[in-house]
């Protein structure tokens, strides 16, 4: 065979496969929102299920996410935006660091069910914190921990050293140099993270299996000590465990789910965009 | 005075960034701790031979042995393995080296979005759509298999292959492309001849990346592949994996019961699987780092 006619049949053979990929991405996001769209009324958002999730809306698993989105961002981004600072500002090569490194590695690798035990096993039975939105928020929190430092070492990475030197040779000291020239030039990366970070926490359901999540609760929780309904479990609830949940029910639901994601995400995407557009340095 | 104090300040805040640095070292420390201390008890029960190669998993009648699992495990991974790795080396291909920037710029976002659906959703979607399109197609008793969770889960770690295969693929300096081309090569003698083998231990990292992706899938699986904890005959029948299993039966035992210690031991075997892979994906880049 000819080289160029190889060359042909290659290239579209890969360009098929960029198709393979593409086209069922596209159907999954366009199925769900054509059918779940129907279901998509004020009143399904905003009320209770009821008769056994046969009828009535997603109320308290809307509430129940959004409570465990605060709580995963308020434990990891303190420790993540330090845990960052620490790698890009001050780490030295060495076995330390090395050592950081690879957990952060490994971090990211931990199924996500292995956390789901961890935080069944350390929050909820060691520290007592029971099957509750404080357990939940833990468990997640640590789970986003990698994502987070990675987003924000980068974020800081991105910063010219001459900034730093800048300020260094103006009297500043090293600390004060990372918080009042680095980290506020770095802002936005940051913020890109933790937008990252949250539609990561609203989309996971094997870590809150048994840290937080309620089957059904008849009202929305009242304490940090409380369970909570959340998207992705009542999506698995009502599409494996409910015989006869109406199908409008369960396409609105992962509609509403993948809305709440996929919007966080486009955000985290747009701030990034504009971020690189109004770049001065 | 104002001086020392300064110093003493700073020394406090780099001692505090360091703690920070090192409470991951302590989580994955943690993890592992608590793995081994619920896990290791069921050997109480049952040897470590009985429970890794054992074919009874009977919870109920006090049979722990995670042999069936292990093969459900393997099997959904082997096939969403075959279907992805060359799919996502090729669409990683297509991306960092022919397609136009405009095609580029849509391509993109389209695997980052696919990378954010979340695994119930795909899962979802599996119960559906995809395990009735499997049944009726293949004429099986049940569209609820083993290679209906391959299908999803080549799916959802194609994300990771092709970003990583691509960022390694674009880091193979222009010259050798120059080269290769200035010797009369066709761009495709190029690519797969130069390029891609150039960047051979970066897509290998992929594949590790991906492939722990795999093993680890819980939701999806739990949703799509039947959950029967039978050594299968092939690929078309129900399985049950590891993670399934763990995130089916967790809920409803009895805290510190044998059932409840195979459970976390089951984690802790997918704890050492997930931390082997990843150590070999580091290693293969070279002690850098790539974290999604």
């Amino acid at each position: 065979m000819n080289r160029y006619t190889l060359e042909k049949i290659a290239f579209a053979f890969l360009k098929a496969s960029a198709m393979l990929v593409i086209l069922p991405t596209f159907f999954i996001v366009f199925f769900i929102v054509i059918r779940g769209a129907r279901g998509l009324t004020l009143e399904f958002l905003l009320s209770f299920p009821s008769k056994g999730m046969q009828s009535g809306g997603i109320f308290p698993a809307i509430v129940g996410t959004l409570y465990l989105i605060a709580g995963t961002i308020l434990f990891s981004v303190p420790l993540g935006v330090l845990a960052a600072i620490y790698l890009a500002e001050y780490a030295k090569p060495g076995p330390l660091i090395r050592l950081i490194r690879l957990s952060i590695v490994n971090l990211a690798g931990v199924p996500s069910i292995v956390y789901g035990l961890f935080g069944f096993g350390i929050f909820v039975l060691m520290l007592k914190f029971g099957a509750s939105i404080l357990s939940g928020s833990l468990t997640l929190a640590i789970l986003v921990l990698p994502l987070l430092i990675v987003a924000t070492e980068e974020a800081l990475l991105a910063v010219p050293q001459t900034f730093r030197e800048a300020s260094l040779a103006l009297g500043a000291t090293k600390w004060q140099t990372t918080r009042f020239v680095v980290l506020p030039n770095a802002f936005s990366g940051i913020i890109t993270g933790i937008i990252l970070a949250m539609g990561r926490a609203a989309g996971e359901t094997a870590p809150i299996l048994f840290t937080v999540a309620a089957f059904y609760l008849p009202s929305l929780p009242r304490s940090i000590y409380d369970q909570a309904m959340a998207l992705p479990y009542h999506l698995y609830i009502i599409s494996t465990q409910v015989p006869n949940a109406p199908p409008r029910m369960q396409w609105g639901t992962a509609l509403t789910l993948l809305i709440i994601v996929l919007g966080l995400n486009l955000a985290a995407a747009i701030i990034r965009y504009r971020f690189r557009r109004h770049i001065h340095w | 005075m104002a001086k020392r104090r300064r110093k003493l300040i700073e020394k406090i805040i780099e001692r505090l960034l360091q703690l920070s640095g090192i409470a991951t070292v302590i989580f994955v420390i943690l993890i592992f701790g608590l793995l081994l201390g619920n896990g290791l008890p069921i050997f109480r029960y049952t040897s470590v031979g009985r429970f890794l190669f054992g074919r009874e998993w009977f919870p109920l009648s006090g049979r722990f042995e995670i042999f069936p699992l292990i093969i459900g495990s393997l099997l959904v991974t082997a096939g969403a393995v075959v279907i992805a790795v060359p799919l996502g080396i090729a669409v990683a291909v297509y991306i960092a080296e022919i397609a136009s920037p405009r095609v580029k710029e849509l391509l993109k976002p389209a695997v980052e979005t696919l990378a954010a659906i979340p695994s119930v959703v795909i899962g979802f979607i599996g119960l559906l759509v995809v395990a009735p399109a499997v049944k009726t197609l293949l004429h099986l008793p049940t569209g609820l298999t083993a290679f209906t969770g391959s299908l999803m889960l080549a799916f959802m770690s194609l994300p990771t292959i092709i970003s990583i295969s691509e960022d390694a693929i674009t880091a193979v300096p222009m010259d050798y492309r120059a080269a290769s081309l200035a010797l009369g090569a066709t761009r495709w003698q190029t690519i797969s001849r130069v390029v891609v083998p150039s960047a051979k231990s970066g897509i290998t990292a992929a594949v590790m990346l991906g492939i722990g992706r795999v093993i680890g899938e819980t939701m999806a699986v739990l949703m799509v592949t039947g959950n029967a904890a039978v050594i299968p005959h092939s690929i078309f029948q129900p399985v049950r994996t590891m993670t399934a299993t763990v995130a089916a039966e967790m809920g409803e035992t009895v805290q510190y019961s044998p059932h409840y210690f195979a459970l976390f031991a089951i984690g802790l075997v997918l704890f050492v699987i997930a931390f082997l892979i990843n150590l070999i994906a580091d290693l293969a880049l070279h002690r850098k780092e790539i974290v999604r």
